[in-house]
C-alpha cells in the first residue's frame, strides 16, 4: 500500500479547496529522516498561533475530534475566511483558555509525506527567555516571525540572540501579514536585508526569508503565487523539509553510561545513547574519569549484535576486559577524548525566580553524570545592547557566563562541538528544581585555581560538616571558591 | 551468556521510527537508573503494547528491572485480560493487578455511578492506591503529547506532589535530553517515553516491529447494541438492555480499549494490521465512520450528555 499512500498524501497537501479533515496525516510509508525539531518565536500578535495552526491545518494534522471542537468553540470567532480560530487549537490548558494566554512551551506534531516535524511553541511575552531556551535546546532551526508592517523589532533581535546562543544555526524569517502590507516586495526585501545582518552578527549564515500570510495560508504550506508573483523562493514547509539536522557532533565517540547491565552468566554491558561519533567492535576506548583503556567486544541491541553504532543509537556496549565502569562515567574514543578537569567556563540561562547565586553549590547533571558544583557568574548578557556586562549574580531569565568549580572530575566537550556532551542543567540542592541550563565553553586553567597549585602550596583543614556549610557561605569562601576544594562526607544530603 | 537476537531477518526501522525508539529507550534507562521503585502502567492497549516492547528493548539482554501495574476495573473485555496474562507469561514479567476495594464494596459500576465518577473511583483512585502501596517513586505511562491539547505541554518527567497532583504551572523546565530525577520523599514522577510519538507512529511501529495486539483491534463478528450513538459490546450479562435496544451481530473492531460499557466499536472489515492502517487513513478522509466517538474517555461521553444527547 505504500506507493498509494504516498500519492494520496501528496494530493491532499496540494489541493487546498477540499475540506481539510482530521488526522489524514501524510504517508504511513517510511520516512527517510529523523523528525525535524524547530522553534517558533515572535512578539505577541505577530501571528504565531495562526502560523502554527495553519501548519497543522494545511498538513491535516488536526484530528477529527479536535476539528469538531474547534468548529464549535470558535463560533462567532471565525476569521474572514470562515476558518476556525487557530489559536484555540493551541491553547490547551484550561487556565490558559480562561485567561487567553500561553504560559509554557507546548509541543506540536505534523508531517508531510517527506518528513515529520516537532514544533516547540513558546509564548512571546512572559518568561520568554526561559521558555525559548527550553524550546531551542533541542531545536535544529528557528522560525522568527515579524509583522510586515512593523518590521524588525528589538524583540526580534533578542529572539535571534537566544536562538543563536542555544546553538541554532538555521533561521527562517517569516515576514507575516504581508497581505496587510499590500504584498509589497520592497518592504519584504528591506526587512529581510536588515534581518540577515543581525543573523550574520550572531554567526548564523543560513537564513531564508519568506513573505507569508499565516491567515490566508500563503507561502506556508501552499504557494502564494497569485498575490506575490514577485516571490519565487520556497514556502515555509519546503524550507523545513530541506533543513539539515544539526548533529553538531564533531567529536569522537562518546557514550555517557546510563546503567550497567549484569543479567548474569558473565554478561556485563554498559547501556547508554551514543552522544558523538561512531563505534565498532575492536575499537579502542577509554573509560573516564578513571582513564582505564579497553577495546570494544560487542555492540548489543535487542534486535541484533551489531557491527557498528552511530550517534543517537541506544546501545549496550561490551568491553573486552573487566574494567570498573559506573553510571555517570563516559566511554570515549581513545584518540579523541573529551576535556576532563575540575574547572570549566560555561554560559548559563537562569530559569528560576531565585536566579543564580554566586558561590552557591548546586547539583550539575550532564548526560547521566551528576555532581556537585560551585557556580560563580562572571558576566551577564544585555539583550538590548548585545554587550556582556560584568556581573556576579544572574536573575531569572538572565543569560550569563560563569565559572564552574567541581569537587571531583568533570567530563565535557565544548557545546560548540557537541550539544550532548557540552550541555548541562543545574539543580538547586534544597528545592531540587532545575534552576539553569548551561553550555560549556571549555576547560578553565588559570592561576588561583586549586588544580593549578603545586602540592607544596596547598594545605588542608578538617571541619565538622555543619561548620563547613557555614564556612562555605561566607563572603571570603565565596570569593575564593575556585581555590578551595571540599572533600568528604560526600553527598550526605543526597537521599 | 548467549545473547538472543530478536531482529534477525527483519528489515531495519526507517530513521524516523528509529529516532523515536532511541529516545524512548534512553528515557526508560534513565528512569530505571535514577529512581528507587519505578513501575510501568500497563493498560493492555496498543500504546501499552508499544511501551512494553520498548522497555524490553531498553533492558535487553536483562529482564525488566520493574514490575507492571494493571488497574483492573472489573469491566475490561475478557479478551484483554487473557491477552495480558499471555504477555506476562511470555516475557516472564512481574504484574501487579489492582482493583479499588472501596469501589468493589460500594458496587461502583459505569451504569449506576455515571462514567465520570466511575472512572474516578475505579481508575484514578485505584491507580493512586496501587502507586502508594508499592511506594513507587516513578511510573511509566504511554501518554503522547499529540493526544489532546492539554497534553502538549506535558513534560517527559511529569512531576507529581505527594498526593499525585499535577500542577501545570509548576513543572520543571526540560532542556536537551537531560532529565532532572531528583525528588523529595513522597514526591514522584510520571515518565512518558512516548511523548513525541503520534498515533500514526504507533501504528507504523507496531507494523514494523510485528508487535502483537489484543484481537479486539481487528474486525470480527461481535454482538453489539447501539446506545447513544455508540456500538457497545453486548456479550456480557451485566449489560442490561434498555427498552427498544436490540442486540445485533456486526462486523466491528475497537480503535481504543477500555471498559467495555464505555468503549464504542466501529463497523469495519479490517481483519489484520495492514487493513486497519489502510482504514485509518480512509476513515479520516471520508469521515465514513460518522460521528461515533469511540474513545474510552469519560469526558467526551459526559460532554455529550450535557449537550443533550439523551
Ligand atoms: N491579515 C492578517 N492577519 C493575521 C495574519 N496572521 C495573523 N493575523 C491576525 O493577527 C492576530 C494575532 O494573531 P495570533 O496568531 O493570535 O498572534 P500571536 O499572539 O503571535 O499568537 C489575529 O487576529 C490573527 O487573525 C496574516 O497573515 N494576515
Amino acid at each position: 500500500m505504500s506507493s498509494q499512500t504516498l500519492s494520496h498524501a501528496a494530493q491532499s497537501i496540494d489541493s487546498s479547496d477540499e475540506t481539510p479533515l482530521a488526522g489524514a496525516q501524510a504517508a504511513l510509508a517510511g520516512r527517510q529522516a529523523r523528525p525535524l525539531r524547530f522553534i517558533t518565536c515572535g512578539s505577541v500578535d505577530d501571528g504565531k498561533s495562526t502560523l502554527i495552526g495553519r501548519l497543522l491545518w494545511d498538513t491535516k494534522a488536526v484530528k477529527e475530534d479536535q476539528a469538531a471542537t474547534l468548529r464549535r468553540d470558535s463560533t462567532g470567532k471565525q476569521n474572514e475566511l470562515g476558518l476556525p480560530d487557530f489559536a484555540l487549537l493551541l491553547d490547551g490548558l484550561q487556565a490558559e483558555r480562561e485567561q487567553g494566554i500561553t504560559i509554557d512551551v507546548a509541543y506540536r506534531y505534523f508531517a508531510t509525506d517527506r518528513r515529520s516535524f516537532i514544533v516547540a511553541d513558546t509564548p512571546g511575552h512572559v518568561q520568554y527567555t526561559r521558555n525559548m531556551a527550553t524550546g531551542a535546546s533541542t531545536a535544529d532551526l528557528a522560525v522568527l516571525l515579524v509583522d510586515a508592517r512593523a518590521g524588525i523589532l528589538e524583540q526580534t533581535r533578542r529572539h535571534a540572540t537566544i536562538a543563536a546562543l542555544m546553538g541554532i544555526r538555521q533561521f527562517v524569517l517569516a515576514v507575516n501579514k504581508i497581505d496587510l502590507a499590500d504584498y509589497e516586495e520592497a518592504r519584504f526585501r528591506a526587512i529581510s536585508r536588515e534581518f540577515r545582518e543581525i543573523a550574520l552578527s550572531l554567526g548564523v549564515r543560513q537564513v531564508t526569508a519568506i513573505p507569508v500570510s499565516a491567515l490566508k495560508g500563503e507561502n506556508i504550506v501552499l504557494r502564494g503565487d497569485g498575490a506575490m508573483p514577485w516571490y519565487d523562493g520556497p514556502t515555509l514547509v519546503e524550507v523545513l523539509e530541506k533543513a539539515t539536522q544539526r548533529t553538531g557532533q564533531t567529536t569522537g565517540f562518546r557514550l555517557p553510561v546510563q546503567r550497567v547491565s549484569r543479567p548474569g552468566e558473565g554478561f556485563r554491558g554498559y547501556q547508554g545513547t551514543v552522544a558523538g561519533g561512531s563505534i565498532k567492535p575492536g575499537d579502542s576506548v577509554v573509560v573516564l574519569p578513571s582513564g582505564v583503556e579497553a577495546n570494544v567486544k560487542a555492540i548489543v541491541t535487542y534486535d541484533l549484535v551489531r557491527n557498528a553504532a552511530v550517534t543517537g543509537d541506544a546501545i549496550t556496549l561490551v568491553l573486552d576486559r573487566p574494567v570498573d565502569v559506573a553510571r555517570g562515567d563516559m566511554i570515549a574514543a581513545i584518540d579523541q577524548r573529551p576535556q576532563t578537569g575540575r574547572a570549566f567556563n560555561a554560559r548559563l540561562v537562569a530559569l528560576s525566580p531565585d536566579g543564580i547565586v554566586p558561590g552557591k553549590r548546586y547539583w550539575l547533571k550532564a548526560g547521566a553524570r551528576r555532581q556537585r558544583v560551585m557556580v560563580r557568574p562572571t558576566a551577564s548578557l544585555n539583550l538590548t545592547s548585545g554587550n556582556w556586562d560584568d556581573a556576579t549574580f544572574l536573575s531569572v531569565n538572565g543569560i550569563g557566563t560563569a565559572e564552574l568549580d567541581f569537587e571531583d572530575t568533570a567530563i565535557f566537550d565544548a557545546y560548540e562541538t557537541n550539544r550532548e556532551t557540552g550541555a548541562f542543567i543545574l539543580i538547586d540542592p534544597e528545592t531540587l528544581n532545575t534552576v539553569a541550563g548551561g553550555m560549556i565553553d571549555g576547560k578553565r586553567s588559570r592561576a588561583g585555581c586549586f588544580d593549578a597549585l603545586p602540592d607544596a602550596d596547598r594545605a588542608s583543614i578538617t571541619l565538622p560538616a555543619r561548620l563547613l556549610e557555614a564556612f562555605l557561605k561566607t563572603e571570603f569562601a565565596r570569593s575564593h571558591a575556585g581555590e578551595i576544594r571540599v572533600n568528604g562526607p560526600e553527598q550526605v544530603d543526597e537521599e | 551468556m548467549n545473547v538472543i537476537e530478536h531482529g534477525r531477518g527483519k528489515p531495519p526501522l526507517d530513521p524516523h521510527l528509529k529516532a523515536l525508539e532511541n529516545e524512548a529507550i534512553h528515557i526508560f534507562r534513565e528512569v530505571a537508573a535514577e529512581f528507587e521503585r519505578p513501575v510501568m502502567l500497563y493498560s493492555i492497549g496498543k500504546d501499552s503494547s508499544v511501551l512494553l516492547h520498548l522497555a524490553l528493548k531498553a533492558f535487553h539482554p536483562g529482564k525488566l528491572p520493574f514490575p507492571l501495574i494493571h488497574i483492573d476495573t472489573g469491566w475490561k473485555f475478557p479478551e484483554m485480560i487473557a491477552f495480558r496474562d499471555q504477555v506476562v507469561a511470555k516475557h516472564g514479567l512481574e504484574l501487579i493487578s489492582h482493583t479499588n476495594p472501596d469501589g468493589l464494596r460500594d458496587n461502583v459500576t459505569p451504569f449506576t455511578h455515571g462514567s465520570a465518577r466511575y472512572t474516578d473511583i475505579m481508575k484514578t483512585q485505584a491507580l493512586k492506591q496501587a502507586l502508594d502501596m508499592g511506594r513507587h517513586d516513578a511510573a511509566f505511562g504511554g501518554a503522547r503529547r499529540d493526544e489532546e491539547a492539554s497534553r502538549a505541554k506535558e513534560r517527559i518527567y511529569s512531576f507529581r506532589t505527594p498526593d499525585h497532583a499535577w500542577d501545570p504551572r509548576n513543572q520543571r523546565p526540560e532542556l536537551w535530553s537531560i532529565y532532572n530525577g531528583m525528588i523529595h520523599p513522597g514526591e514522584s514522577v510520571r515518565a512518558f517515553p512516548l511523548s513525541n510519538w503520534t498515533e500514526v507512529d504507533i501504528w507504523r511501529y507496531i507494523q514494523a516491529e510485528q508487535i502483537e495486539l489484543v484481537p479486539l483491534y481487528f474486525a470480527k463478528r461481535r454482538k453489539v447494541v447501539e446506545r447513544d450513538g455508540m456500538l457497545i459490546w453486548a456479550e456480557d450479562k451485566r449489560l442490561e438492555l434498555l427498552p427498544g435496544e436490540q442486540v445485533r451481530e456486526e462486523m466491528v473492531r475497537f480503535r481504543t480499549l477500555g471498559c467495555f460499557p464505555l468503549t464504542g466499536a466501529v463497523r469495519s472489515e479490517a481483519t489484520d494490521l495492514d487493513e486497519v492502517i489502510a482504514e485509518l487513513e480512509i476513515a479520516t478522509v471520508s469521515e465514513r465512520q460518522g460521528r461515533a466517538i469511540d474513545r474510552d474517555q469519560s469526558g467526551s461521553m459526559e460532554k455529550k450528555k450535557r449537550e443533550g444527547y439523551f
